[in-house]
This record gives C-alpha cells, sequence and structure tokens, in this order.
C-alpha cells in the first residue's frame, strides 16, 4: 500500500482551495482513494492557508502525518519554509518565488528569511527544492493569481496522469471567464525544466 | 459512481436525500456551507435566520407540522439556540428533526473549543458523529428516522475536520420523497406541545423512559460496531479521532461509536471483555471516558491524550508510544520531526484584507483613545497590531452589553462599543435597547459592510436578499435604530478618516447613548477595486505611519516604504494618513 501525500501551503487568497479541488479531482481520475482538507483560517485575505490532499489504496485520515508528505508545494516562500517537519526525505518541494511579507516584517519588528535561508530550512529536513517563477510567469499570461496552476503543472510531470486528465479536471472546476488563462498556465509550469 | 464531498456537502446531500423540506441556520464556520448547499436543492425551503435560537425554532415548528426539518449551527451557536432545544426535547415533534452542531477543536475559527458531546447528555438527546464524508451523508438518513420513531430531536455532531475535509460519497439514483399533495391540517394537542408545568411534568418522565429505550437502541444500531483485530490493545473512537487512530493502529481492534450518546453499555462490556486495555480517544473532554469508567470498566483515555487543542495522527502516534501502546521507535518520526525548529519564522496572523472597511474605522478608533468593546466578525481582527483598537471579545452581541455594564461601572474611558451588521440583527438589538432604556453613555458603533463577511458572504435581513437568492424586503439600520427611540445617529464612511473622526468626537463628547452607522460594503463581496497608489520615493521619509494601518500591501523597503500592486485594492487610506504626500496616484 503506498500513499501519495500533498501538501500546500500559501497564503489566502492566493489560490490553494482550488490548486487542491484540482489535485483532488485528478487523484480520482486516477482511481485511486482521496481525501483533502483544508485550513482557511478567520482571514479571507492574508492569513495563513494549509491544505492537505491524500492519495491510496486505503486512506483513513485526511490529515498527512509529520515526515510523511510526498511533495510540498509552496504558494509563497515564507509559508512554504513553515512545513520541514512534514517532509518525508527526499521529497520535493515546489516553491513559489513570491514573498508576501507578514506585518511583523513590514513593520520593521521581523525579518523576511532570505531565499537562502528557506532553502536551507527544506534541505535540512531532506527536502528537495525547486524554485518556480510562478506568480512572475502567471502575470506575463495575464493574471498572478494562475501561479498556483504553475506550480501545479510542474507537480503534474511527477505525480504523472496525462496531460489531457488534468486539463479535463481544471475545465470542469474553472469558471469559464478564467478557463483560457489557468489551462496556458498549466502547460507553461508542465513545459518548464526543472532539476 | 463517487463524488468528492466535504462532510458538510455531504449532509446537505443526505438531509435533501431523505425528504428534508425545511432548512434553517445563521452561519457559523465549520458549519456554513451546509445550509448554502441544501439550498440549492430543488423543492427545499432554506433560510438565513437572524441567529441560531430562531433558527432552531423556525425548525422546531416545521416539525411540529410534520415536515422533515433540518438546523445547522456552529458550536457556540447551540449556546444560543439552547433554550430552544431544551423545550423541543420535552414536546418531541412531528416530523424528524435534525440539528447540525458544527465543532471546533483546535479553534481554527472560534472563541473556545467547546465540547458539544456534552450537549446531548444535557439534553438528554441522541447524538451521532461520523467519521468521513460516507457516514456524513448517512447518518442524517438515520439521524432523521430515529428523530420520528423515538419522537426527540436528534443531534449530528462534526468537527472541524469532517466539515472541511472531502471524501468519496457513493451517488446513485435516489431521489427524495414526494412532499404532501395537500397541505395537512395541524394536529392541535396541548398536553404535548404546551410547556406549563402541569404537562412538562409528565412530559420529562417521556423523556426519561425515551432516552432509556435510545440506550438499548444503541446496543444494536450497526453504526456501533466492534472491527475485530488484535487483542492487546482495544480502542473506543468516534467521528474524525477514529480515523486518526486507524492510521496508527491498523491492527488494534476497534469499538467505533457512530452513535455517541446515549452510549451502549452491554456492547462496550463485550468490547472490554476481547481486549487487554481499553483506550479511549477522545478530543477534547473525557465523555466516553468518564461514562465508560463509571458502569465499572477500567479504561486509560486522558491520562494519554490531551484535554486541549485538536488532535491529528501524529500526535496519537507520539503519545501512544510515549505510553508503551506501540513500540517506541514508532514515535521517533514524530519527536524528531517536532524538533525541527521553526520558532524564529516571523508569524503570519489572519489581517484584515486590503480595502477593507473596518481598517480606516479601527485607525479613527485608535487616533480617539477611546475603549472599544467588540463583538464576533472579521472586524475581531481590529485588536491585533498594529491597530491595537479593540479591548474585548467575547461571543456574538456581547459587545454593547459589556460597554454598557462598563459605563455603569464609572470608567475615566470614553466608551464605544462596535458590532458588525450582521452580528447586529443576530444579537445585538436587545443590548443596544437596555442602552437607550437604562441610558448609558456608550457610543454603538454598528460597522456595517454589508454582508456577513467572516464566513464568506452570506446574506442577511438588512441586505434584501434571501439564502434562495429571492429579493425581500431589506431592514433599514438607521430606521430600526430611530424606531428605538436613538435620536442621535449618524452614518459614516470610514474611507474617509477625517470625516469619521469628526462624527465621531461628536458622539463620544455628546454625553448620551447614540448609533453610530460606519458603512463600507465588502471589498471582496461587491469585487471594488480602484487604481493602487504608489510611493514617491523622494518625498518618503520612511516615518511609518501608513504601515501603522496594518495593510498588507504596505511593505518596508531600504529606506521607504513599498505598495504591491497585486495585493492592493486602492482604498487610499495610506494616501490620508501620509504626512509627507508621498504617496500618490
Amino acid at each position: 500500500m503506498k500513499n501519495i501525500d500533498i501538501l500546500m501551503a500559501g497564503v489566502g487568497g492566493q489560490g490553494t482551495i482550488l490548486a487542491s479541488n484540482i489535485l483532488t479531482e485528478v487523484g480520482l481520475e486516477l482511481k485511486y482513494n482521496v481525501k483533502k482538507s483544508e485550513v482557511h483560517g478567520m482571514a479571507q485575505r492574508g492569513g495563513t492557508v494549509e491544505s492537505h490532499v491524500r492519495w491510496g489504496d486505503e486512506v483513513h485520515a485526511p490529515l498527512i502525518e509529520q515526515g510523511y508528505a510526498d511533495y510540498l508545494i509552496g504558494f509563497e516562500m515564507l509559508e512554504t519554509a513553515r512545513w520541514p517537519s512534514y517532509i518525508k526525505k527526499g521529497a520535493p518541494v515546489i516553491i513559489n518565488s513570491y514573498q508576501i511579507p507578514p506585518p511583523s516584517v513590514n513593520l520593521g519588528k521581523a525579518k523576511y528569511p532570505s531565499k537562502e535561508e528557506i532553502e536551507s530550512i527544506l534541505t535540512a529536513a531532506g527536502g528537495k527544492v525547486i524554485w518556480v517563477e510562478g506568480t512572475k510567469i502567471a502575470e506575463e499570461l495575464g493574471n498572478p493569481a494562475a501561479a498556483g496552476v504553475v506550480l501545479l503543472g510542474v507537480v503534474s510531470n511527477m505525480l504523472g496522469g496525462d496531460e489531457g486528465i488534468w486539463q479535463k479536471v481544471i475545465q470542469s472546476l474553472v469558471p469559464e471567464r478564467f478557463l483560457e488563462l489557468n489551462r496556458k498556465a498549466f502547460q507553461a509550469g508542465r513545459a518548464l525544466e526543472v532539476a | 459512481m463517487k463524488k468528492m464531498m466535504t462532510g458538510n456537502e455531504a449532509i446537505a446531500y443526505g438531509a435533501y436525500l431523505n425528504g428534508v423540506r425545511i432548512g434553517a441556520a445563521y452561519p457559523g464556520t465549520p458549519s456554513t456551507e451546509i445550509m448554502e448547499e441544501f439550498a440549492k436543492y430543488e423543492g427545499v425551503y432554506a433560510e438565513w435566520s437572524p441567529n441560531e435560537k430562531v433558527a432552531l425554532d423556525t425548525g422546531t415548528g416545521a416539525a411540529y407540522a410534520g415536515a422533515r426539518a433540518m438546523v445547522s449551527m456552529k458550536h457556540v451557536g447551540v449556546n444560543v439556540a439552547s433554550d430552544s432545544l431544551f423545550y423541543g426535547v420535552y414536546t418531541g415533534l412531528k416530523g424528524g428533526l435534525l440539528i447540525i452542531s458544527a465543532d471546533d477543536p483546535g479553534m481554527h475559527s472560534s472563541q473556545n473549543e467547546q465540547d458539544n458531546r456534552n450537549y446531548a447528555r444535557f439534553a438528554k438527546i441522541p447524538m451521532l458523529e461520523p467519521s468521513d464524508s460516507q457516514e456524513a451523508k448517512d447518518f442524517v438518513g438515520i439521524a432523521l428516522e430515529m428523530s420520528e420513531t423515538f419522537d426527540t430531536p436528534v443531534m449530528l455532531r462534526t468537527v472541524t475536520r469532517i466539515a472541511h475535509s472531502s471524501a468519496p460519497v457513493e451517488i446513485g439514483d435516489e431521489t427524495p420523497p414526494a412532499a404532501p399533495a395537500e397541505p395537512p391540517l395541524y394536529d392541535r394537542n396541548p398536553q404535548k406541545f404546551v410547556m406549563v408545568p402541569a404537562y412538562a411534568r409528565g412530559r420529562h418522565v417521556v423523556v426519561e423512559e425515551r432516552i432509556k429505550k435510545l440506550a438499548e437502541y444503541a446496543e444494536s444500531t450497526p453504526i456501533n460496531r466492534i472491527e475485530p483485530g488484535d487483542d492487546n490493545v482495544g480502542i473506543i473512537a468516534a467521528g474524525a479521532v477514529y480515523q486518526y487512530a486507524r492510521e496508527v493502529f491498523p491492527k488494534a481492534t476497534f469499538l467505533k461509536l457512530g452513535m455517541i450518546y446515549p452510549l451502549p453499555e452491554k456492547l462496550l462490556r463485550q468490547f472490554a471483555s476481547q481486549v487487554k486495555t481499553v483506550v479511549v480517544i477522545e478530543e477534547l473532554d473525557p465523555f466516553f471516558e468518564g461514562q465508560i469508567r463509571n458502569m465499572g470498566i477500567e479504561v486509560r483515555g486522558k491520562d494519554i491524550f490531551p484535554i486541549v487543542g485538536e488532535f491529528s495522527p501524529g500526535l496519537i502516534r507520539e503519545r501512544s508510544a510515549a505510553a508503551g501502546l506501540i513500540p517506541a521507535s514508532e514515535g521517533l518520526a514524530e519527536a524528531e520531526a517536532a524538533s525541527t525548529s521553526t520558532a524564529e519564522l516571523p508569524i503570519r496572523p489572519p489581517m484584515l484584507c486590503p480595502g477593507c472597511g473596518h481598517r480606516g474605522m479601527f485607525h479613527v478608533f485608535r487616533e480617539s483613545g477611546a475603549l472599544v468593546l467588540g463583538d464576533i466578525g472579521c472586524y475581531t481582527l481590529g485588536s491585533a497590531p498594529p491597530l491595537s483598537a479593540m479591548h474585548t471579545t467575547g461571543c456574538m452581541g456581547a459587545s454593547i452589553g459589556v460597554a454598557h455594564g462598563i459605563a455603569k461601572a464609572g470608567m475615566k474611558d470614553r466608551v464605544i462599543a462596535v458590532i458588525g451588521d450582521s452580528t447586529f440583527f443576530h444579537s445585538g438589538i436587545h443590548p443596544l435597547i437596555n442602552v437607550l432604556y437604562n441610558q448609558s453613555n456608550v457610543t454603538v458603533v454598528i460597522a456595517d459592510n454589508s454582508v456577513t463577511a467572516m464566513t464568506g458572504h452570506q446574506q442577511h435581513p438588512g441586505t434584501g436578499i434571501t439564502l434562495q437568492e429571492k429579493t425581500t424586503n431589506a431592514v433599514d439600520l438607521e430606521k430600526l435604530v430611530r424606531s428605538i427611540g436613538f435620536d442621535k445617529v449618524d452614518i459614516a464612511d470610514p474611507y474617509d478618516l477625517d470625516g469619521l473622526a469628526e462624527v465621531l468626537e461628536d458622539h463620544l463628547g455628546s454625553g448620551k447613548p447614540s448609533v453610530l452607522i460606519v458603512r463600507r460594503p465588502c471589498v471582496l463581496y461587491t469585487r471594488e477595486k480602484n487604481e493602487p497608489p504608489h510611493v514617491d520615493v523622494e518625498l518618503c521619509s520612511n516615518c511609518g505611519t501608513c504601515l501603522d494601518l496594518g495593510c498588507s500591501p504596505i511593505g518596508q523597503a531600504e529606506d521607504h516604504v513599498v505598495i504591491d500592486p497585486i495585493l492592493c485594492n486602492g482604498c487610499g487610506l495610506c494616501i490620508q494618513v501620509c504626512p509627507s504626500e508621498a504617496i500618490v496616484r
């Protein structure tokens, strides 16, 4: 029995919920048992968001255990760095090179960790860090909100499932007026060469 | 065919399939989506009631009329509805009445983590708890049957990890039963439905007999089941925690409880006799453990697992290893993981959204120096730094009463009560009447963003639209408070900082009870977005005044501030506060 546990972290408003819905439906298409759990705290925008997606033959808990995440997908740099304890040794950590400084940083009371610091936190936990210019790519496609789907494009190459399945799921979940944007964002991510 | 559904979606689906025709709720995390989803089904009536008590009276009335009804609320909503819960238990009903209590262990979005399983014992009603979406759907049907068979309200308890987790649900070709072709005539029966003492005394006897019969039922219902396994450790668990425990103890013997009150004593004894050690794994209170111990069964539980906070598979693994229930080595990964330190990372507390009207209001409150007694809603975030302009928050509607009490106790501080529009309709009107009736020097501010924002933009009595998207009468806040008798009532815009400050000073200095409606519709709901301003780095003195607005797009560069145009909503507050006129459009 092999489970695939995917943890996502970001900031409210970044589209983590759409991304986790896409992963959930793709898991079903690939004939896995799937569970998903997400916590979006009090804030509509600007708070921490985490989402757990689990694929497997048999999945009981909707939550991933510490040390068991096969993938960590980070929509924002600092939020990604909060989850090293969940990474399984050698797990890819796909990280959007995008910063949203929290209030303490804006007020000068704390320092936003550098890219190197974040990478070393995640590497020390056994993660294989992959930086993706998701927000930049999505912005070039017309809307930075599609950054999450760029990241999914990158992960899709590792998770398997042919592009048709992913695109079908995206079509079923994304409103018509944003469909073209998200299709392109997915393709852009999928086409990226990552180490 | 299987479809992914959250627990909330599955409850709504189960209610529809089982012929629930009337639904009522007040939004509250993590319960909100139950009624939102139910409202979409054909042939049902669903409403946002002003509060949970009104919702439960509505559901009770519908069940008195013979319809199946569902009322949903978050755990603290049951506190609001509890007076109505207790009479319904005595009268019984006619149609099935299902009450959903969505608990929030870990307080992801709540003021406490009360364990509402205690309500079942307190009110003497049966309670079911699903452990995934499929059970959430199935248990709705079982609960409604039980409600009608035993003539009692039935409570279904979920937690955040069931309500907001998605799992597959079998979708068949079931269809709901048809509604009665003609409205029936009401069955008038005062001995059963008029709870004056003479009748209520008789009904109490019925309640006690009923709960005994339900305990018998609990012995044989298939939703309480022994899952055979290794006989060293026998685990008793329910709900989400059952699923976590299954991850940690794949081979143990389980007593999986779907009906969590009343407990099946014979089944518990049989289970205890089959295993060497009985362990109860339950979040929050020792609800099972205490009752089982009272039966004289030896059991472990809270000596191993905490009473505070939300559980996870990892927590259960670590505590079980420490207690010797599983090999110590299995707990190592967890212990090692816990030692990975991320403590130095700056935290990211929830904060008001860019463009939020509450920000300008709290800025003006802070500048006024007044004491601000707060309430439940997005605006609770005004208590956090750097705004730091709210000094109490307790429960829905508490702000005005607390302000009244503080004013009566006599403080030097000038006193503001701040309450949102939806919260005001929920439970702000009675304390507002009290401020006028008993005359306290309180300025009541209604922070009107014209929607129930925090739970995801639900309608309320002031919006003029119902849950099922019908146009209706909108209660006019200004007319309402004037009709109570307030003569000092004003409306101000929180985007106009000077204007708001001026009218607030006028109210605070008036020496009498007054109402100030601070109105700015939620920008996430209206989708209003203005052109983001930018910083003229030559003029910026890096004084930090704009940063004190606590607005996430405004950040610090080397020697000046910057505004992230992706995050900025263009409200222009920073332009108004900048002393150097360095922020420009």
